[in-house]
C-alpha cells in the first residue's frame, strides 16, 4: 500500500524517514502543537513552499533545467487571485476565476519559454528566464491601477476561509510540545509542565484554509513522486544525463522538456493561489522578488536536488532557519557593543550572510544536499553490513 | 636504432568513463620519423593526445629526453619542446594566418630567417598572410598547422593524420616538407592511415590495435612483408592508397 | 597556382538596392538595428527630446558597456557564468563613493582639474578593489567548479549574497547619496543659432560618460586586435585546448581576464554612482539585468557586440522610458527576445554556444 502511495520511491534512509515523519506530524497537527500567530503563519508558508520547491526540483533536479522564472509563475497565481477577488468580490466564484485565469496565463507563458529553449542553448535559457522574470516584476510594479504597484493588494478571500468564520463553537485542546519540554526542565514537575503546556484553539476559517493548503501540498508531493517514477519521469532523467543520447534513442526531448516546464509552472501557480489566500496580502516583494527566487534555489539545493524529499526537508529547514536564526543571532549579540565589528557581522540582520556562507560551503562539500547525504550514509551502512555478513564464518 | 627521445611504458588512458589505452609501450628514436599505424579506433590519436597531456593518464609513464612528463600540464609539456598537430589541425579560424603564426612563436617575435624557410616550404602562407585562417582551403590549413609547429625549433613533432582528405598534389608538397624536417634531425611521430605516405617517409614504425602497440620495428621490415601488413593492418599493400 | 589553391568563399558583391540592403542587414545587423531604433524614435518624438534622450541613452550605454564587457569575455573565454558580477558592480560603486566623500573638498571645487584629483582616485580605487575581489573570488569560489555550469550558478549566486551582505556590514544597510564632482554637474547649452536643436541642454556628465566609454571601447578593441594578449584571448575563445598545446598557460590568462572584467565592472559601478548620485547594495542586481540583456544581445565573447548591445539597451531604456515609462524594462527584455528570435547567437557571435 505504501509502495503505491510513494510510487516505489522510498526515503531509503532511516534518518530521513524519521525526519519526514516528524515534519509530517508537525504539519498535520501544527495548529494544535504550536501556539501563536508566528508559528501558525510559518506552518502555512512551509506547506506552500513545499509545493513551490518540489515543482522547482522537477525542473532543476530531474531535468537539469535552470530557470529563474519560477517566482513569476508563483506571482501569477498569487496576483491572479488577488486581482480577481478585488474585481469580483470575495466569493468562491471569484477565487476560481482567478485560479483559472492564472493557470491559463502560466500555461501560455511556460509554453513560450519552453519553445524559446528551442532557439537558445541551456545556459542562455537560464539568463533569459532571469530577464523575463525581471520584466514581469517591473510590469507588475508599474501597473499600479491593476496590481497596486509596490504597495500590493490585500486579498479579501471568501468568508469561510477567514478568521471570522467558525465551523463549530467548541474549542479544541492544543498541546504545545516545546512549552512542555521547556516546562519540564524549568519547573521540574511533569504534571505541572503538562498543564501549562495545554492551550485552547478556537478553530476558524483560517484553520480551514491551512488544512486545504496542507492537503494540497501532500497531494502535489505524491503526484510529483508518481510523475518522476513514471516512464515520463525516466525520460526526463535520461535527458538530464545525456540529452543527445535520449534523442538518439528516439525521444522528442523538446516535448518532454517543455512538458516539465509547464507542469512545474502550473504547480507554482497553484502554490501562489494558496499563498494569496493564506497570507491575505500580496506585493511584488513577497511574490516576485529575485531574493525569493534565490531562496527557492537555496531550499531546493540544501534539501537535495533531484530527490523531491529534499524539497520537504529543505523548505522546512530553510524557513525555520530564516525565522529563528535571526533570533539566535540576536541573542548572540545581545551583550556586544553596538557598532562593533562583531555586532555588525553577527547581528540578526546579517542572517543571510551566514546562510549564504553555509549554502556555498554545502555546494562544495555536500553537493547532494541533506537528503542526498543521508541516503549516502545509509547506503554505506548497508554495504558494510553486507560485507560483514558475507565475511562471517559459516556455521558448521 | 638511435636512442629514444620519447618512451611510453605501460601507458593507460581514459576518456570520460571509457578506457582507451590499455598499456602502450612505445620507443620513439631521436632524429627519425616514426610512423604510428593501425586501424580506426586503435588508439593512435589518443596516444598522441596522451603524450601531450590532453587526456587523463591512469597508469604507466611517459618519458621525454629521460625526464618523466607523466601527468604534467599541457603547456609545460609543450614548452619542453614538443609540438602537436591534431587531427582537426586546430588552427584558429577567426585569426589571420599571421596571428596564428605569431601565437605559435611562443618565445618571442617571429624569426625572419625561419619564417622565410617556412614560406619556402609552404608558399600559400605568404600569399594569404593577412587572411582569416578559416578562409583557407583544406590543404592550406594543413600547411598552416604544420608551419605553426615548426616556426620555432622543436625537438619532437607529433602529427596526427596530416594527409586526411587532401589531394595527391598537396600530399606531395607535405611529404617534401617532412623530408626537409628529417634532414634537420627533427624527431617526428606521425600517425597515418596513408600507407604510401608512411612508407616514403618513415624510418621506424609501430602498429597499434585495441589500445596497445602490437608490433614495432623498422619501416622497411613492414613495407617488404605483405603478410605482416595483412596480419597487422588487415589490408594488403595493393589495397592501400 | 592551381584552382585548388584559390581561396574559397569569395562572393560577388550583391547587385541592386534591395539586395544591397538585405546584405547590409545580414552583415552588419548591429548597425542596422541601431539606425532602425534611432529612426523609429525620431519619428515618435520631437527632435530636441530625441537629442537629449539619445545622449542620455549613449551615456547609459557606455556605463553598461563597462559593466558588461567583463562578463562577456569571462563567459566567452572561460565558459564561466559568474552571477556575482552584479555584486562587483555594487562594490565598485560603494568604493568609489567612499573616496568621493572622503575627498569631497576636492570634489566640490568648480575646477575640473582639481575635481580630477578626486575622480581619478575614486575610479582607480573602485577598479582596484573590484579587481582584488575578483582575484580572490576566482581562486576561491570559481576555480573548484570550472566546467560545471550548474554549480557555477549556485556558488556565484551564493557568493553574490555574501558580498552584498558584506557591503551592508561595511557601509551599513541604507542607501548612500553620492556627491557628483562639481565640474561635472550642470550642462552645456547648444548655441541658439543651431537649427531645430538650438538651445538644448546637454548634461556634462553624460557627455563625459560617452567619451570615456568610447575611449575604453577603443582601448579594449586595440588590445584585442593588436596585441599578443588580444590574440591569445581571441584564440582562447575559439579553443582553450589548442592555446595550451602552443605552450601558453591559459589558466593565468583566465585569471587575468576575470580580474580585468571585475575591475571594469567596479569602475562602471563607480561611474553609475556618480550618474545616479545614490546607491544601494542591490543596485548591482538591477543593473545585472541590463548586463545580461547586453551580453546575450551582443553575442558572447565579442567586445564589439557588447558595445553595440550596450548602446541599444541604453537607447531603448531612454526612448521607451520617455514614451511609456511603465514599459521600459519590458521593452528591454522584449528587445533581447526579439533579437534572439532573429539571431539566436546574438548580433556579433564569436563562439558557438
Amino acid at each position: 500500500m505504501l509502495n503505491r502511495i510513494l510510487s516505489g520511491d522510498y526515503p531509503r534512509s532511516r534518518a530521513l524517514s524519521v525526519l519526514l515523519v516528524v515534519i509530517g506530524v508537525c504539519l498535520a497537527l501544527g495548529p494544535f502543537l504550536f501556539p501563536g500567530v508566528r508559528a501558525f503563519s510559518m506552518l502555512g508558508m512551509i506547506c506552500v513552499f513545499i509545493i513551490v520547491v518540489a515543482s522547482y526540483d522537477l525542473m532543476l533536479g530531474y531535468t537539469h533545467i535552470v530557470s529563474f522564472a519560477h517566482t513569476m509563475f508563483f506571482g501569477i497565481g498569487a496576483y491572479g487571485v488577488a486581482i480577481s477577488t478585488d474585481a469580483f468580490g470575495s466569493g468562491f466564484g471569484a477565487v476560481f476565476i482567478g485560479i483559472g485565469g492564472a493557470v491559463f496565463a502560466s500555461v501560455l507563458l511556460s509554453l513560450l519559454l519552453g519553445l524559446l529553449s528551442l532557439r537558445v542553448k541551456a545556459i542562455f535559457f537560464a539568463l533569459v528566464t532571469l530577464a523575463v522574470a525581471f520584466a514581469f516584476l517591473s510590469l507588475v510594479t508599474q501597473l499600479y491601477n491593476l496590481t497596486g504597484g509596490e504597495d500590493g493588494l490585500a486579498v479579501r478571500g471568501p468568508r469561510e476561509l477567514g478568521p471570522a468564520f467558525r465551523p463549530f463553537d467548541s474549542k479544541v485542546p492544543g498541546f504545545s510540545v516545546i512549552d512542555f519540554v521547556v516546562g519540564v526542565f524549568t519547573q521540574g514537575s511533569i504534571g505541572q509542565a503538562f498543564q501549562d503546556a495545554m492551550f485552547e484553539v478556537r478553530v476558524n476559517g483560517r484553520h480551514l484554509m491551512y488544512y486545504i493548503t496542507f492537503v494540497t501540498s501532500v497531494l502535489v508531493f505524491l503526484f510529483l513522486l508518481r510523475m518522476v517514477n513514471s516512464p515520463f519521469g525516466r525520460v526526463l532523467q535520461a535527458i538530464r544525463e545525456n540529452e543527445f543520447r535520449a534523442q538518439a534513442l528516439g525521444y522528442r526531448t523538446v516535448f518532454y522538456r517543455t512538458a516539465a516546464v509547464i507542469v512545474s509552472a502550473v504547480l507554482a501557480t497553484v502554490a501562489g493561489v494558496l499563498f494569496a489566500l493564506i497570507n491575505r496580502y500580496v506585493n511584488p516583494e513577497n511574490t516576485l522578488n529575485f531574493e525569493l527566487m534565490v531562496f527557492i534555489l537555496l531550499m531546493c539545493v540544501i534539501g537535495g536536488m533531484g530527490t523531491l524529499y529534499g524539497a520537504v526537508v529543505g523548505t522546512a529547514v530553510f524557513l525555520l532557519a530564516q525565522n529563528y536564526l535571526q533570533d539566535f543571532l540576536g541573542l548572540l549579540v545581545q551583550n556586544a557593543e553596538p557598532g562593533s565589528l562583531f555586532a555588525e557581522l553577527a547581528g540578526p540582520d546579517r542572517w543571510l550572510l551566514w546562510f549564504g556562507l553555509l549554502f556555498v560551503l554545502s555546494v562544495y562539500f555536500f553537493p547532494s544536499g541533506i537528503v542526498g547525504q543521508l541516503r549516502l550514509w545509509a547506503a554505506r551502512r548497508r554495504e558494510r553490513k553486507v560485507e560483514q555478513a558475507s565475511s562471517a564464518p559459516v556455521e558448521s | 636504432m638511435a636512442e629514444s627521445i620519447l618512451s611510453l611504458s605501460g601507458v593507460r588512458a581514459d576518456i570520460d568513463q571509457y578506457h582507451i589505452l590499455h598499456g602502450v609501450d612505445l620507443e620513439v628514436p631521436a632524429g627519425e620519423l616514426t610512423v604510428l599505424l593501425g586501424r580506426n579506433g586503435a588508439g593512435k590519436s589518443t596516444t598522441l593526445r596522451t603524450i601531450m597531456g590532453l587526456t587523463t593518464i591512469t597508469g604507466g609513464k611517459v618519458r621525454f629526453r629521460g625526464e618523466d612528463i607523466t601527468g604534467q600540464p599541457t603547456p609545460r609539456i609543450a614548452r619542453k619542446g614538443i609540438a602537436f598537430v591534431p587531427e582537426d589541425m586546430g588552427i584558429f579560424s577567426l585569426l589571420t594566418v599571421r596571428e596564428n603564426m605569431v601565437l605559435a612563436a611562443v618565445n618571442g617575435p617571429l624569426d625572419p630567417a625561419r619564417l622565410d624557410w617556412v614560406f619556402d616550404l609552404f608558399p600559400p602562407l605568404k600569399k594569404f598572410w593577412n587572411r582569416a585562417a578559416g578562409n583557407l582551403s583544406g590543404g592550406q590549413k594543413q600547411m598552416l598547422a604544420i608551419a605553426r609547429a615548426i616556426i620555432e625549433p622543436r625537438e619532437l613533432l607529433l602529427v596526427d593524420e596530416p594527409t586526411k582528405g587532401l589531394a595527391p598534389a598537396i600530399i606531395n608538397d607535405l611529404a617534401g616538407a617532412f623530408e626537409q624536417l628529417k634532414q634537420q634531425q627533427v624527431t617526428v611521430l606521425l600517425v597515418e592511415q596513408n600507407f604510401n605516405f608512411s612508407r616514403r617517409l618513415g624510418q621506424s614504425a609501430a602498429v597499434m590495435n585495441d589500445g596497445g602497440v602490437v608490433w614495432s620495428g623498422q619501416m622497411t621490415e613492414l613495407a617488404d612483408n605483405d603478410d605482416l601488413q595483412h596480419e597487422l593492418l588487415g589490408l594488403g599493400l595493393g589495397e592501400h592508397q | 597556382m592551381s584552382a585548388h589553391d584559390e581561396m574559397i568563399g569569395q562572393a560577388t558583391p550583391p547587385q541592386g538596392v534591395l539586395a544591397r540592403f538585405a546584405a547590409f542587414r545580414e552583415n552588419k545587423p548591429h548597425i542596422f538595428l541601431l539606425l532602425l531604433m534611432m529612426a523609429v524614435a525620431l519619428l515618435m518624438m520631437d527632435p530636441r527630446t530625441w537629442v537629449l534622450l539619445t545622449i542620455s541613452g549613449l551615456a547609459m550605454g557606455a556605463m553598461v558597456f563597462l559593466m558588461a564587457s567583463g562578463m562577456t569575455l569571462t563567459f566567452g573565454l572561460m565558459n564561466v557564468l559568474n552571477l556575482a558580477h552584479g555584486a562587483f558592480i555594487s562594490l565598485g560603486a560603494f568604493a568609489g563613493a567612499s573616496v568621493l566623500v572622503w575627498l569631497s573638498s576636492q570634489a566640490s571645487e568648480p575646477s575640473l582639474l582639481i575635481n580630477l584629483a578626486a575622480i581619478l582616485p575614486a575610479l582607480g580605487f573602485a577598479l582596484v578593489v573590484a579587481g582584488l575581489l575578483g582575484l580572490v573570488f576566482e581562486r576561491l569560489v570559481i576555480k573548484p567548479v570550472y566546467g560545471d555550469h550548474l554549480k557555477q550558478i549556485l556558488v556565484t549566486v551564493g557568493g553574490s549574497i555574501i558580498i552584498m551582505e558584506l557591503i551592508h556590514v561595511v557601509w551599513g544597510p541604507n542607501e548612500i547619496p553620492v556627491p557628483r564632482p562639481e565640474a561635472l554637474t550642470g550642462a552645456f547649452l547648444l548655441p541658439e543659432s543651431l537649427p531645430v536643436i538650438g538651445g538644448v541642454a546637454l548634461e556634462k556628465y553624460r557627455l563625459i560618460a560617452v567619451v570615456l566609454g568610447l575611449a575604453i571601447y577603443g582601448l579594449m578593441t586595440w588590445i584585442i586586435e593588436r596585441t599578443r594578449v588580444g590574440i591569445l584571448i581571441r584564440a582562447g575563445v575559439e579553443s582553450r585546448e589548442m592555446v595550451e598545446v602552443q605552450g601558453y598557460r591559459i589558466r593565468l590568462l583566465f585569471l587575468g581576464v576575470f580580474v580585468a572584467g571585475s575591475a571594469l565592472a567596479g569602475m562602471g559601478g563607480a561611474m553609475w554612482a556618480m550618474y545616479r548620485e545614490i546607491i544601494t547594495a542591490h543596485m548591482g542586481d538591477e543593473l545585472m539585468i541590463s548586463v545580461i540583456v547586453v551580453i546575450i544581445l551582443g553575442g558572447l565573447g565579442s567586445i564589439k557586440g557588447c558595445f553595440y548591445g550596450a548602446v541599444l539597451v541604453g537607447l531603448i531604456n531612454l526612448y521607451v522610458g520617455y514614451l511609456e515609462p511603465r514599459l521600459a524594462a519590458v521593452a528591454t527584455v522584449g528587445l533581447m527576445v526579439g533579437v534572439l528570435m532573429w539571431r539566436p547567437q546574438g548580433l556579433i557571435p564569436v563562439i558557438k554556444v
